[in-house]
């Protein structure tokens, strides 16, 4: 086996791991913060066009302060995320962003790789 | 997101069980199916699709717009025998998607050497089982042999409900095995669930090919989940 295959294969394994990595799984997490009294946001992508870094299911999770865990586009579109999310928890009405290469506004935040997302933020309870 | 929701639906997926967070994208509002759980019409159809395929999409149905999040377990295999058959499975399963454990008490067998980078048990079926316990997203190859280590194992496979249950043995050698297991408290509806003679009909005839009609066999039992008992509707 090659250096290349072997490395491939072991990332196989470590994207395969039948149990949670409770350490860095975003559900887990803004559990966790719930729990500990944070205001959380939820940013899930509900759509994909093109070719998106991430599918469709994919969350990223941020609390009151801006801190994040996950992600929804490969860091492409994070920041813009996590600034909409803190002002979901404040309003407490939930968001529908769009981000691609066809959307003038999105532009500088938008997918250099020329997909678009959908990201659905939410407010956690 | 509701938190109850949350917390059930991270309650059921360190459980290793499939569930899927409904929301309603006109309203916000969300709830957690589980599978087996009865949803009626169009938004139950694409339901019961999301929780075969594992894919998470959206939805119309009665006037609305719902997200489906499919949360379904990592499937793995669990392979009884550190056999030459296996030490060709287990990387070809890992590459496909299906992490690998391999079980088989005979220390001459179950070597490192033999299975570099795999999750490797030398201890009899019973002692890992009851650590690690089978459930519906894990698949059971049985390929020893040698009823003594196997028969266990099947039996806790179909008693766990694993999505596939294969024994290597040809047709004779199977015949004496389902005596065997009916003899353990196996029901006949139970064991008409054992694939055996293991593996799709290839023609397979090395043990990495034999690997292959496996692997094969097991996506195929992963993919048409809950197709059996419905005739298989789209």
């Amino acid at each position: 086996m090659s250096p290349w295959e072997k490395q491939t294969l072991r990332e196989a394994i470590m994207e395969n791991s039948i149990y949670l990595d409770e350490a860095r799984d975003p559900l887990i997490i803004a559990e966790g913060w719930m729990k500990d009294g944070k205001d959380v946001a939820i940013a899930t992508v509900v759509e994909t066009w093109g070719s998106a870094p991430r599918p469709v299911g994919s969350h990223l999770v941020i609390d009151a302060d801006g801190n994040f865990h996950g992600s929804v586009s490969g860091g492409c579109v994070e920041g813009a995320v996590v600034t909409e999310a803190i002002d979901v928890i404040g309003s407490g009405k939930a968001k529908m962003l769009e981000f691609g290469v066809a959307d003038e506004t999105a532009w500088q935040v938008g997918l250099s790789c020329g997909g678009r997302i959908k990201v659905y933020v939410e407010r956690l309870g | 997101m509701d938190p109850y929701a949350l917390k059930t639906l991270n309650a059921e997926r360190r459980a290793r069980r499939a569930a899927i967070l409904v929301t309603d994208l006109g309203d916000g509002r969300d709830r957690i199916v589980r599978e087996g759980d009865q949803v009626a019409g169009d938004l139950g159809a694409a339901i019961a699709k999301a929780f075969r395929t594992g894919n998470s999409g959206s939805v119309e149905a009665e006037g609305r717009t719902f997200f489906l999040n499919a949360h379904l377990p990592q499937p793995r295999l669990v392979v009884i025998g550190a056999v030459h058959i296996s030490q060709a499975l287990a990387p070809m399963a890992k590459i496909a998607g299906y992490p690998v454990e391999i079980v088989d008490p005979r220390t001459a067998f179950a070597t490192p050497d033999r299975f570099p980078d795999v999750a490797l048990h030398a201890e009899w079926p019973q002692d890992v089982l009851s650590r690690q316990p089978l459930d519906g997203y894990t698949a059971l190859a049985a390929v020893t042999h040698d009823p003594k280590i196997d028969d266990f194992a099947l039996k806790a496979a179909l008693d766990a409900n694993c999505f596939y249950v294969g024994a290597l043995g040809s047709r004779k050698t199977h015949a004496k095995r389902v005596e065997r297991l009916l003899a353990l408290g196996a029901t006949a509806d139970q064991i008409a669930r054992i694939h055996a003679p293991i593996g799709l009909d290839i023609g397979a005839a090395s043990p990495a090919e034999i690997a292959v009609a496996i692997l094969a066999q097991t996506i195929d039992a992963f993919r048409s989940r809950g197709l059996e008992s419905k005739g298989a509707a789209a």
